[in-house]
């Protein structure tokens, strides 16, 4: 397609799941008002929620979900070959997400309590980036299908991908949301990154972080704030925890 | 401007025939904060029975209206060779009650700022001539310091401004719309007690402030304390966050950003509200940030508030109203910020011989 301000190629693209519910995947089939348009960007090789075909001739590869098995190492080092582009899809694939609360436990007591003793192999979870290399990485739980238009657009034409560096305040505020913190709740929005519209605020539902840490995040004066208004620690460990998208602050200053 | 009063179950008629017939906003109960107090914002009204007259504050501004917090500034479609760009101002008829003398102050700040400059904005023009603002009076709350900044009363930039003098309001109309509005409804000459009776109320609302920050000199102080430790301080609490930013009347800084229409037939320039507290603010093309630490982010804030630029005559933009130190979470406000820097330098100041005496 010729045009005086783009050049344009379709993406060659596959999308692949692992330990994850494949609601992110979903997130690509939905929003119907632009589901046309958004398939002309893509030429999809492999996408098993929306085709049986697969190829595996692609340069852009979705990978949605953590790693728990051996068998899943393998797969991903495959996709990492063919791939130009490795995106970390979703917040499983980012941090590990809710998935990594297993790893509180012992795996003796994980395949214990689920499978009732049964022989399964699995192993503690790790995000897409402990075992690839990742190029790029699209949060959220699930992610906004809005925001990977934007970033699938700016693939397609060679331009800037980015993400909101700012937390989610900002789109809060937008919405004209009382604070959590003003109705006596824990929110991680003042230290997660934006780009959700703040969808769990505006529905009366304080910030677990689904979309990780804004940068350069002020944990101190956070941790001080939760403190100082007679909030419960391990009430924000716990959500601190919830998707595993805080590790490297979660156990400063308990 | 021109007088009357109107009793107040008139008034209530005036107020419901205007939002009913008008896109209207005025201020409503969302919600209760966890220690009782109830919280306040602009929200869309289609009858009286709707509008809290007697709210204190809104937690977030009537800024929005005619800055909105994301606007589309022009669209571009393409064709074979060729691109075209279409602009339009145009604005929706708006009716906003209940803002505050502070809030309407805002108003003309950003009137200096946004119309009367050099690049005056086509986009907040269209929202602000074709907004009618209906002001009312209020009893500070504990924390509101507009006094301080000579903000507590308004005379210009609202269509009709109502004070509270018990059975009645005392009504300054200040454009012939309102006054032809309030034709069909019954009002009166003010009498000789209706004036006495807003002298009072006047003289209550001045009497009533608890906070009072010291503003003389700001601007010469806020120069000579570039350098100060003050800013560091501040700044370690900041979350970065934004709020407020988000939440002032006067904060008008935004971000503009292009984007390609999903089909690539077309392309949307956008503008959003941003603040200067926020990590990439002062980031150029190259990745280099300007302002990378908490405290320069902060300072700038201030000094954009209280010392202001050029293009707004180095005016103060602040107007006390204090939506920022209210909403911040890590409890930074104006007036503990602006006395801690006062008293950086007063307490130092033994170290220095005194000031010549009078001869």
């Amino acid at each position: 397609m010729k045009n005086p301000v783009y050049t344009f190629e379709k993406l060659k693209f596959a999308s692949f799941e692992f330990t994850c519910c494949e609601g992110c995947q979903l997130q690509l089939a939905n929003r119907e008002a632009s589901l046309d348009a958004f398939f002309s960007l893509l030429d999809v090789r492999t996408f098993r929620e929306i085709s049986s075909e697969k190829h595996d001739d692609y340069d852009i590869a979705f990978v949605e979900g953590s790693i728990s098995r051996s068998d899943e190492i393998e797969r991903l080092q495959v996709i990492r070959k063919q791939a130009k582009i490795l995106v970390a899809f979703g917040t499983c694939a980012c941090f590990g997400g809710v998935n990594s609360l297993k790893n509180r436990f012992s795996t003796e007591e994980c395949i214990a309590e689920v499978y009732d003793g049964q022989p399964i192999e699995t192993l503690p979870i790790r995000k897409i980036s402990d075992i690839v290399q990742v190029d790029l990485s699209i949060p959220g739980c699930p992610v906004a299908k809005e925001e990977v238009e934007r970033i699938v657009v700016s693939l397609a034409t060679g331009s800037l991908v980015t993400l909101p560096k700012y937390p989610v305040c900002v789109e809060c505020k937008e919405q004209l949301n009382t604070c959590m913190f003003d109705l006596g709740e824990i929110c991680l929005g003042s230290i997660t990154r934006a780009g959700c519209n703040a969808v769990c605020t505006s529905g009366k539902t304080p910030c677990l972080g689904c979309r990780g840490h804004a940068d350069d995040i002020n944990f101190p004066a956070f941790m001080e704030l939760v403190k100082e208004r007679g909030l419960s620690v391990s009430d924000l460990q716990e959500k601190l925890g919830f998707y595993n998208a805080f590790e490297a602050y979660r156990d400063d200053e308990t | 401007m021109i007088y009357k009063v109107i009793a107040k179950p008139e008034f209530r008629k005036f107020i419901d025939a205007l939002v009913r017939e008008n896109t209207s906003f005025g201020p409503r109960q969302v919600d209760t904060a966890a220690n009782g107090n109830p919280i306040y914002q602009f929200m869309p009204v289609s009858s009286v029975e709707e509008i809290e007259f007697d709210y204190t504050a809104t937690a977030s501004s009537a800024k929005h209206f005619f800055l909105p917090f994301r606007e589309e500034l022009s669209r571009f479609s393409f064709n074979d060779s060729d691109f075209k760009q279409h602009i339009a101002y145009e604005a929706e008829p708006v009716v906003l009650i209940g803002l505050r003398a502070c809030d309407i102050s805002a108003l003309n700040i950003l009137d200096d700022v946004l119309l009367n400059g050099h690049y005056p904005s086509p986009y907040y023009l269209a929202k602000r001539k074709n907004t009618f603002v209906i002001g009312m009076d209020h009893l500070p709350l504990p924390d509101c310091f507009c006094k301080s900044l000579a903000h507590h009363t308004v005379s210009t930039g609202f269509n009709l401004f109502c004070s509270d003098i018990g059975e009645k309001y005392y009504l300054s109309i200040n454009s012939s719309k309102a006054f032809t509005y309030l034709k069909e409804f019954q009002t009166e000459e003010p009498s000789y007690e209706d004036n006495c009776l807003l002298t009072e109320r006047r003289k209550l609302i001045s009497r009533s402030f608890q906070t009072e920050v010291d503003v003389t000199s700001l601007p010469s102080i806020l120069d000579i304390e570039f350098d100060s430790p003050v800013w560091e301080k501040w700044g370690a609490k900041c979350l970065n966050c934004g709020t407020c930013a988000m939440v002032c009347p006067s904060c008008y800084c935004y971000s503009v950003e292009e984007r390609f229409d999903i089909d690539l037939k077309g392309a949307s320039r956008n503008r959003k509200l941003y603040s200067c507290n926020l990590v990439d603010f002062a980031v150029v093309a190259g990745g280099h940030n300007f302002r990378p630490k908490n405290g320069d982010r902060l300072k700038y804030r201030y000094y954009h508030q209280h010392r202001g630029f050029a293009e707004n005559a180095n005016q103060q933009i602040c107007v006390g109203c204090n939506r920022c130190g209210r909403a911040c979470l890590a409890g930074i406000n104006p007036k503990d910020v602006i006395n801690d820097l006062r008293m950086e330098k007063e307490s130092c100041m033994i170290c220095v011989s005194q000031s010549p005496a009078r001869t």
